[in-house]
């Protein structure tokens, strides 16, 4: 593996058992994501872009194949295991944000900080700096449901790199969005990738956000069609 | 560890403060819950309060005598010369005129209208000479005075006097073809005895037309001396009997009772704990349900399988835990003291308070967490393994 890439897939395949049918979704796929990349994983309705996506996010376990991420072998690491990695390399950013709904932007920003050793100041002080770089330091009191679409999902941003990640899983990020906040978070994933390193993968139908990306990848019926890289 | 147990903690904290949303759901456990520990300690209360009331007379020093075989004074039967055998064994106590404090009685049914229904009902007559009042000193008139010995005059135990109508004070009631005058209300320290009606043994024989007694009781020199005292009368050719200390006696006699209420409690206690831990298994599988996506979230976060199960186990177990003590709370105020009445041993009307004691609370709490637990458990799996994949979608 490279040294400059980050994630590397080999002959990726993923199945699903539907009863006594078991469904192929990812055909033997190779992919590498290299360090400081912006991908947008594109495709139609089931073709397996949101699978791909969350085997990389380790969500899921691949039937077949490997995906090494930073050297490491997360196809071959159990469930525990796993889990642990998540809250240590990945940053998630969902369609409908996902954050909880009894706590405030500050607390839900600091919910992945619960997972490490920070003391509860430090904790304050840390998502208080992301909630900062995504613009709501003034909203760090106001539950979700005071927020707007773009703010949950500015505060849902502010989650994802407050652990500093390596990497950032957008699950269809402005999916949920009109057009102007749409551009908002787009931009605000623009200067993470490109301020801060943060390496970025992103599922997208809207061809308008995956022109923010450095590069589209497209799947079509569970194979990749095109990797520019 | 510290990291698992915080994890632990945040999401219970998450949980709990998610309580007042689903208020409906979450009550559904509480109530039901209550539901089985009040009724559950109710009914059991009935076997402390009725051990207790018969363990109340239960004496160490104080020895009762029957006939060999007899389970209760009621089948008894003791002749005058066996009486007098009896009077003259050795261990027994003196009074401060050298004289054994003895009592030879008998205990007869006398039929007599309920309070509460008006049907008639066996109330225990017991026929006493002097030496009752001196083997129990914890009798003591309450009101009016003690019967004329050689009349139809009664005494009657404050309990008797509510358990049946007519036994007020200056009453005059008709048993056995002869009128008998309340002539006074005595209190016998809570015991079973405060359920009878006393009488001068040699009256309640004519009118029985009985010449013996069933039982003879005394008082022991001490707990000890009932070695000498049973070992002088059980090999004693002239006599066939059994010796116990009153509190072997009632123990005896409370036991079957006691049994007979305790697994009726058990009984119904367990088929209205099945029914809610299946209101808890409902309960906590609607609460997963509509969290399936946060706790996806957490899991994607990095948050641990056994912190979810763990946090919604406690969860379970603090709604159980309020339903318990509400349950316990509400048996107490509303059932200890209650006074009911049941055939005892002897085949009368045996008065005595519901006792809902610590011990009984307690228990009852303990089959709040069990079905806490259980109602629990099988969700808390559940939200552990949830795909979280798919549970991210989930609306």
């Amino acid at each position: 593996m490279n040294t400059a890439t980050l994630v590397s897939i080999r002959n990726l395949v993923k199945t699903y058992q539907r009863g006594s049918e078991k469904i192929e979704v990812l055909h033997g796929i190779d992919l590498d994501i290299p360090k400081g990349d912006f991908v947008c994983l594109m495709g139609p309705s089931g073709s397996g872009k949101t699978t791909l996506l969350n085997l990389i996010g380790g969500l899921d376990s691949p039937t077949g194949g490997q995906i090494e991420f930073d050297g490491d072998r997360i196809d071959q690491m159990g469930s525990g295991k796993l889990t642990d990695w998540r809250a240590h390399h990945i940053g998630f950013v969902f369609q409908t944000y996902n954050l909880l709904p009894m706590l405030t932007a500050q607390k839900n920003v600091e919910l992945p900080l619960l997972l490490t050793k920070l003391s509860a100041s430090q904790r304050r002080q840390n998502a208080s700096i992301a909630l900062q770089l995504v613009g709501l330091q003034d909203r760090a009191k106001h539950k979700p449901s005071e927020l707007s679409g773009g703010q949950q999902q500015r505060v849902a941003i502010a989650r994802a790199i407050v652990s500093d990640p390596r990497l950032l899983v957008c699950d269809e990020p402005t999916g949920d969005l009109d057009r102007k906040s749409a551009d908002e978070i787009l931009s605000l994933l623009t200067q993470l990738n490109q301020e801060h390193g943060k390496s970025i993968i992103m599922v997208t139908h809207d061809p308008k956000a995956a022109e923010y990306a450095k590069r589209i990848v497209r799947l079509d019926k569970g194979t990749l069609v095109r990797d520019p890289a | 560890m510290f990291a698992w147990l915080n994890q632990i903690v945040q999401v219970s904290w998450m949980n709990l403060k998610n309580i007042p949303q689903r208020l409906g759901t979450s009550l559904v456990i509480v109530v039901g819950i209550a539901g089985v520990v009040g009724v559950l300690t109710a009914i059991l209360s009935m076997g402390a309060g009725f051990r207790a009331t018969l363990g109340k007379a239960g004496y160490e020093d104080r020895a009762i005598v029957m006939r060999n075989g007899a389970t209760s004074e009621l089948s008894s039967g003791l002749s005058r010369e066996q009486a007098d055998v009896i009077s003259g064994a050795p261990g027994i106590r003196r009074d401060a005129t050298g004289k054994p404090i003895v009592a030879a009685e008998l205990l007869v049914i006398a039929d007599l209208p309920k309070a509460s229904t008006g049907t008639l009902a066996n109330a225990a007559v017991r026929g006493v000479r002097p030496g009752a009042f001196l083997l129990r000193p914890e009798v003591k008139i309450a009101q009016g005075r003690l019967f004329t010995f050689g009349t139809r005059e009664v005494i009657v135990g404050k309990q008797a006097a509510t358990q049946f109508d007519g036994l007020k004070l200056g009453s005059r009631i008709a048993f056995r073809d002869s009128d008998w005058t309340v002539v006074g209300i005595f209190e016998a320290g809570g015991s079973v005895n405060e359920s009878e009606l006393w009488a001068d043994a040699e009256v309640v024989q004519s009118a029985y037309r009985r010449n013996g007694f069933q039982s003879v009781s005394v008082a022991l020199e001490n707990a000890s001396a009932l070695t000498t005292f049973k070992d002088a009368l059980t090999t004693d050719p002239r006599l066939q009997v059994k010796v116990s200390t009153m509190k072997q006696y009632f123990a005896t006699q409370s036991e079957m009772i006691s049994k007979l209420i305790n697994v009726l409690g058990y009984t119904v206690g367990l088929i209205m704990a099945i029914g809610a831990v299946f209101g808890a298994l409902n309960t906590m599988y609607a609460a997963i349900s509509t969290r399936s996506r946060e706790i996806a979230t957490l899991r994607a976060i990095g948050f641990g399988a056994m912190p979810v199960v763990i946090s919604v186990l406690l969860e379970a177990l603090l709604l159980a835990l309020i339903g318990g003590a509400i349950g316990a709370v509400l048996a107490y105020l509303l059932f200890n003291g209650y006074t009911a009445a049941t055939l005892g041993s002897n085949f009368s009307q045996v008065a005595f308070d519901f006792r809902v004691t610590p011990a009984l609370m307690g228990q009852g709490m303990m089959l709040a967490l069990a079905i806490g637990l259980i109602g629990g458990f099988l969700p808390a799996w559940h939200a552990a393994r949830l795909p979280v994949a798919t549970a991210l979608r989930a609306e």
